[in-house]
């Protein structure tokens, strides 16, 4: 198709219908266009990658800089010793760990809430049914850093300040109309007749739902678990107003704790945690924009 | 209940005979039953979403402290009257609309298409790359994203090393200028989104259009200014909407980067509200101002909801 489109010159004036069955004139012009126009393309991609590259390097570099500044420079002597700083239980395993437990049982309670929200509103047709659907496209909107000064108020009178669970039920909440309107999108793509199969056999909906459906949805599925354990996992907010202990900070809050007075810090440790808590999420991002043949895209779940 | 109807099929595939099949377990049951399913998540969004949503509306019309809680009482609308009386409230108006101009509206939206649009005509090679790096910079937890910016527009960071590697003369940027420091940060971290939502947009174009256009003599700038934008426009505002909600809650970053300094020059309204609630105790005068940006959210989220129409 790009010979084809490359086959009539820009400036031809009169329209012709038989370019699009593949008319070739001279080869000459039809491979020096594309090629111009890739290189142009590239380079001017380089240069925007390169101003956000600068900033990635600069941790990268840090973390196994013996002495390093604020400016990006390749390490004068490579060392471990900022890894081996942070990787105490401390500054590093506790912190992970709470993570891991908030954001996990976070991710846990949205994905089980939205596959079930999400089975009849795919399902089924209600009155009710498309108010609550705008509704939940409605509250995923809403920003939810202006609630959070209320939701300390409620959780200091309902005694769930400085709890895990009360924070992890916030969190996963605040997930969820976003989960329900992915799982929902996605549930519909899976065809009714599979399920028709499973109830023949005398499967009840929530066998169907968990052994077919979501099964079949495989993608979609992990796409949302994926996607809400990335947002939790880097929130900073929520657990930075709902937890108070230093034993119960997740690592988004312990590592401003640890750094945040910036007048000492050791940007070396600082950059070495910074890697080790983020490659959780960006594994994960890999993990399932691979599974999804690199083709994924949330802006295809969210497209106007 | 009679709002439920029969159970519609989704799929294109289903046989002939109309009605459920026989070992349908949804004939079973009530109707109501059927939409059980949907009563934890109704159920955790009403505790802890629409309770905090409504406690909201209530604090904002009283005066209660974070000292003192069993002394607040309803003050009608002092508090917004208080808001619109104080510099630092206006400060703080001003602030987040210069934040999301700049970061939203100019920066995310503009580069994100600048990209998709390089990355649809661009080699594979510099592609990927290209991806990989631009939504490394999207997933990284946001306080993360705080540090490195920090550091980069730092009067020692990378960024005037390299102007004054251009003989450009450097600044500090956190002291001089923190509002677009901060605005240029939220750009770094959030264009990821716009890139991909603009690849799919672009990709979605059929290429006949394109290159009839190109038949008809139109040129670059005229395919993308009567063709392209006109094809992606619905895409253009759902992004614009996302983007600027988005925008308008970014707490971390500008926390980690400035602290909302210095001299509250790059306090936005988030900011400001967790000021107030917190530091200066006003949890009523907070949360009024909580309520302001939420309504202001609750506005965008309706335009967005009128694009969004024909997709529910």
């Amino acid at each position: 198709m790009t010979a084809i489109h490359d086959s009539v010159p820009g400036t031809s004036g009169s329209r012709n219908p038989s370019a699009a069955t593949g008319r070739r004139p001279s080869p000459g012009r039809r491979l020096s266009r594309p090629v111009r126009q890739r290189l142009a393309a590239d380079v001017g991609l380089l240069v925007i990658v390169a101003s956000f590259v600068l900033p990635l390097l600069w941790l990268l570099f840090a973390s196994v800089d013996k002495q390093p500044g604020m400016t990006v420079n390749p390490p004068s002597s490579l060392t471990t010793d900022n890894f081996s700083a942070v990787l105490t239980d401390e500054i590093t395993f506790t912190p992970m760990l709470n993570s891991l437990l908030l954001c996990g049982g976070a991710t846990l309670m949205t994905v089980t809430a939205a596959a079930l929200a999400a089975y009849p509103l795919s399902r089924y047709r209600a009155r009710f049914a498309r108010p609550y659907l705008l509704t939940i496209l409605f509250t995923t909107c809403l920003p939810i850093t202006a609630v959070m000064v209320p939701v300390y108020g409620l959780f200091v009178q309902t005694n769930l300040i400085d709890t895990m669970h009360g924070t992890s039920f916030f969190l996963a909440t605040s997930q969820l109309p976003f989960a329900i309107w992915l799982m929902k999108n996605f549930m519909d793509g899976v065809p009714v007749a599979l399920e028709e199969a499973a109830w023949t056999d005398g499967a009840s909906w929530l066998q169907a739902l968990v052994r077919v459906i979501l099964p079949l949805m495989g993608p979609g599925f992990a796409v949302v678990t994926v996607y809400s354990f990335i947002m939790m996992w880097g929130n900073f907010f929520v657990p930075f107003m709902l937890l108070i202990s230093p034993e119960q900070l997740p690592a988004s809050v312990s590592i401003f704790t640890f750094f945040g007075n910036f007048g000492s810090i050791a940007y070396g440790e600082l950059a070495a945690f910074s890697i080790l808590y983020s490659t959780p999420v960006l594994l994960l991002y890999i993990l399932i924009s691979k599974r999804l043949g690199g083709g994924f895209t949330l802006g295809g779940a969210v497209k106007g | 209940m009679s709002t439920t109807g029969i159970a519609s099929p989704v799929s294109k595939g289903r046989p002939g005979g109309g009605g459920t099949s026989p070992g349908d377990p949804r004939g079973k049951g009530t109707r109501a039953l059927r939409w059980l399913p949907i009563a934890p998540a109704t159920l955790l969004l009403l505790l802890f979403l629409a309770g905090p949503i409504a406690y909201c509306v209530y604090i904002a019309f009283t005066d209660m402290q974070l000292t003192g809680q069993a002394s607040a009482s309803f003050v009608g609308f002092d508090n917004f009257e208080r808001a619109f009386g104080d510099a630092k409230f206006i400060n703080a108006v001003v602030l987040t609309l210069i934040f999301t101009l700049i970061s939203s509206i100019l920066g995310q939206n503009t580069l994100g298409l600048t990209l998709a649009a390089l990355m649809a005509r661009a080699s594979k090679t510099v592609r990927s790359v290209t991806g990989a790096v631009v939504i490394s910079a999207w997933v990284l937890p946001e306080i993360v994203a705080g540090f490195l910016l920090y550091t980069f527009f730092n009067k020692e960071g990378t960024l005037n090393a390299v102007l004054g590697f251009l003989n450009l003369p450097s600044q500090n940027w956190l002291y001089t200028l923190p509002i677009v420091a901060v605005s240029f940060a939220n750009v770094w971290r959030g264009t990821a989104f716009s890139m991909l939502v603009y690849s799919a947009a672009l990709s979605e174009i059929p290429k006949e259009v394109t290159e009839s256009a190109e038949v008809d003599g139109a040129g670059a700038w005229q395919r993308l200014w009567h063709i392209t934008l006109p094809m992606i426009r619905r895409s253009i505002g759902t992004n614009l909407m996302l983007n600027t909600l988005q925008t308008l809650s970014v707490f971390g970053l500008i926390w980690a980067m400035t602290r909302g300094g210095p001299g509250g020059r790059s306090e936005t309204l988030p900011i400001f509200m967790y000021d107030q609630a917190f530091n200066k105790s006003l949890i009523g005068y907070g949360t009024a101002v909580a309520l302001l940006l939420l309504v202001v959210g609750a506005l965008f989220s309706v335009v967005y909801l009128r694009l969004m129409r024909e997709e529910v």
